[in-house]
């Protein structure tokens, strides 16, 4: 009998580790676990893309002595005053409520010295964040959490929000430990209640109203500012057709690794498309309109260096926004912090429950004890070397491309590595002609 | 007065001629003729002028409104007066949906009826309604006053927060989290005197009404309120 081997304890795939402590957790709280951040999943991206670079038939451009520009210029369309960015490469919205106060002005700070737009979030516009962003973008929200029309005048772009890539169709809840008695009061709401967020706007739904709303908010603010529409990776060629149809000055596309403050794992995990899967549909909606280039397409969700940003103009965005790699540059997740990580249940990199206020690296909270650790001067000049640092390294792939802007990058440059990765991009399979989808089968 | 054809010079000159004007502005009375149903009439005015629309208007007339007051001798489409800071809007006739959203601050009266999600989100803003109001109205409103001297259909006050809403009439139902409330001394003060700025004082008296509120029990998640969300 002993002789015999035994068979060795076999995991299951359908029931894994992480699946069994899920169900574990939600059998003794009776609730659905929320958390912030993106996707988690491992998804097809920017990584299943290569640039091709210069051969014979192309010829790549010098580096360091040719130039190679990275400017933007966004909402050329209807807006008598469109914004023009240095770099591509811009901060998406995130509350103050969400983030401290202090984190908001070294985003305003970073941005600033890189040469790019930050954007506000729901609850409003900050004095920290004004004061520090000479590009602001101001959110228009289902909410309405602080807006009111100085703040549209006096920001540089407003941003309608329909939905954002973490969970298209969802709403959000800004859990009552973090509602401090500033937040509570921009939010016109009691002290350490739940602040809900509504999932869609109070006083319009559907394309036609949304190009009424548009042209209500252009009123207001004299037609001077850029309007954005935002909407998350759900239907990307109709909604960007429809942001279009609508008189919007620039789409911006969230896919779902794009983070959120705070809402439910399930949502985030299963619900809309990863930012590869969107950008095509996206671009051939402009393109099939006449649009491309003259309403600017803005993307985001898992956007982390130089490569990430050329690979996303390349397929004919206009410009990229970064929510959690600015965070992380500003010292979310630092293993520095691992101790305290620890006692919180967590580890560095693994650490996305913002809502409930207690991030040891002060910028998900407003507790004071732990705001007041982090340094916006600081933290701001760690941002924009971030922000160099990807210009630079997309700069570097666009030479070798043989561009001379950024702009300039194409599908042409690519090929993929994954058959999935071909078919959603819409370039060839690595060492082959084949497009998935489009040449045959 | 200022007499503004608008179907003649268009709506853009409209909301410029009525942006340039400031506190010291002498053309403080302003007439807009020939509406037509447009939309964004009077959006963004931030001066204490009295502007008179002589017909119907479109969606968001009054938006965003700031110190002027605003008279609409005819009927409002869509969101008029949202998300409103200041001032008075008066509409002689009907409100379409979303009548006073997210409104902050100063007066709204309707004479007649406004229809569904009548003071969505509102925020501050006081809302007299001479009718009745459709469904869904005050979802999650979360401060001001709303008084209806009519009825309220489905779903009144669904995920209410801190408005204090006051009915005549009937109620076809509560929304999630809405209960009725005592109505004590200081709410028929409160009542009183916005009756009597929403024009309605002739028509009704505090002590005909009911005030509904917030249970709050869906202030903070519970898993065990799971049915109402």
């Amino acid at each position: 009998m002993s002789d015999f081997p035994h068979t060795p304890p076999k995991q299951s795939w359908t029931f894994s580790n992480d699946v069994n402590a899920e169900i574990r957790r939600a059998a003794a709280t009776g609730i659905y676990d929320i958390r912030g951040g993106g996707s988690k999943r491992r998804l097809p991206h920017f990584d299943d893309l290569l640039f091709l670079g210069a051969s014979i038939s192309r010829y790549p451009l010098e580096g360091y002595r040719e130039k190679c520009a990275t400017d933007v210029w966004l909402g050329t369309r209807f807006a008598k005053k469109p914004i023009h960015l240095d770099i591509p490469v811009t901060i998406a919205g995130m509350s103050f409520g969400a983030l401290s106060g202090p984190a908001k002005e070294a985003l305003g700070r970073g941005a600033t010295a890189a040469g790019t737009s930050t954007t506000t979030g729901d609850g409003g516009m900050t004095e920290e964040e004004r004061g520090h962003s000479k590009t602001l973008v101001y959110q228009y929200l289902p909410s309405r959490y602080g807006m009111n029309p100085d703040d549209l005048r006096r920001c540089d772009a407003i941003e309608v929000v329909v939905g954002q890539g973490a969970k298209p169709g969802g709403g959000g809840m800004l859990l009552g430990q973090k509602i401090s008695d500033r937040v509570a009061n921009m939010r016109n709401l009691p002290k350490g209640i739940d602040q809900r967020s509504a999932c869609r706007h109070p006083d319009w739904t559907g394309p036609d109203d949304l190009e009424i709303k548009i042209l209500e908010l252009r009123e207001i603010t004299d037609w001077e500012k850029p309007i954005y529409v935002k909407v998350g990776g759900a239907r990307p060629y109709y909604d960007t057709a429809l942001a279009v149809k609508a008189g919007a000055d620039v789409v911006v596309l969230d896919g779902m690794q794009g983070g959120t403050a705070a809402t439910q794992d399930v949502f985030i995990e299963n619900v809309g498309m990863p930012i590869l899967a969107c950008i095509p549909q996206a671009v051939k909606a402009l393109q099939d309109l006449g649009m491309h280039r003259k309403v600017q397409l803005i993307v985001s969700g898992g956007i982390r260096s130089g490569a990430d940003v050329a690979k996303a103009m390349a397929l004919g965005a206009d410009a990229v926004a970064i929510g959690t790699a600015a965070l992380i540059a500003l010292g979310d997740n630092d293993p520095a912090l691992e101790e305290e990580y620890r006692k919180l249940g967590t580890t560095a990199g693994a650490y996305d429950d913002w809502h409930e206020g207690k991030d040891p690296a002060g910028i998900t909270t407003q507790d004071p004890a732990l705001f007041s650790r982090f340094d916006p001067v600081l933290g701001g000049r760690r941002l924009k070397n971030y922000l160099k640092v990807m210009t630079l390294e997309a700069q570097t792939i666009a030479r070798a491309c043989g561009k001379n802007h950024l702009h300039n990058l194409e599908p042409e440059d690519l090929c993929a590595l994954t058959i999935e990765g071909a078919a959603m991009a819409g370039v060839p399979l690595a060492g082959t002609n084949w497009i998935p989808g489009r040449n045959g089968f | 007065m200022q007499t503004f054809d608008l179907a003649a010079k268009g709506l853009r000159e409209l909301n410029s001629s009525l942006h340039a004007l400031k506190g010291t502005t002498n053309m403080t009375e302003w007439e807009v003729i020939n509406p037509k149903g447009a939309h964004a009439i009077a959006a963004g005015v931030d001066a204490p002028v009295d502007i008179t629309v002589r017909g119907s208007t479109g969606y968001y007339c009054a938006g965003m409104n700031k110190q002027a007051t605003i008279r609409i001798k005819g009927s409002a489409g869509p969101g008029v007066a949202e998300n409103m800071m200041s001032g008075t809007v008066i509409i002689d006739g009907d409100a379409s949906q979303y009548a006073g959203a997210t409104g902050r601050g100063g007066l709204l009266v309707i004479k007649g009826n406004a229809s569904s999600r009548c003071g969505i989100s509102m925020k501050g803003i006081d809302i007299v309604v001479h009718g009745s109001i459709g469904h869904m109205s005050c979802f999650m409103a979360q401060s001001g006053n709303m008084v209806v001297l009519g009825d309220a259909g489905d779903a009144l006050g669904d995920s209410l927060y801190e408005a204090r809403l006051f009915v005549r009439g009937s109620v076809k139902s509560l929304g999630a989290d809405c209960i009725e409330k005592e109505m004590r001394p200081e709410h028929l003060a409160l009542l009183a005197d916005l009756l009597k700025r929403g024009e309605a004082d002739h028509k009704a008296k505090p002590e005909e009404f009911k005030r509904y509120g917030s249970a709050r029990k869906l202030y903070n998640f519970n898993i065990d309120n799971a049915e109402a969300y």
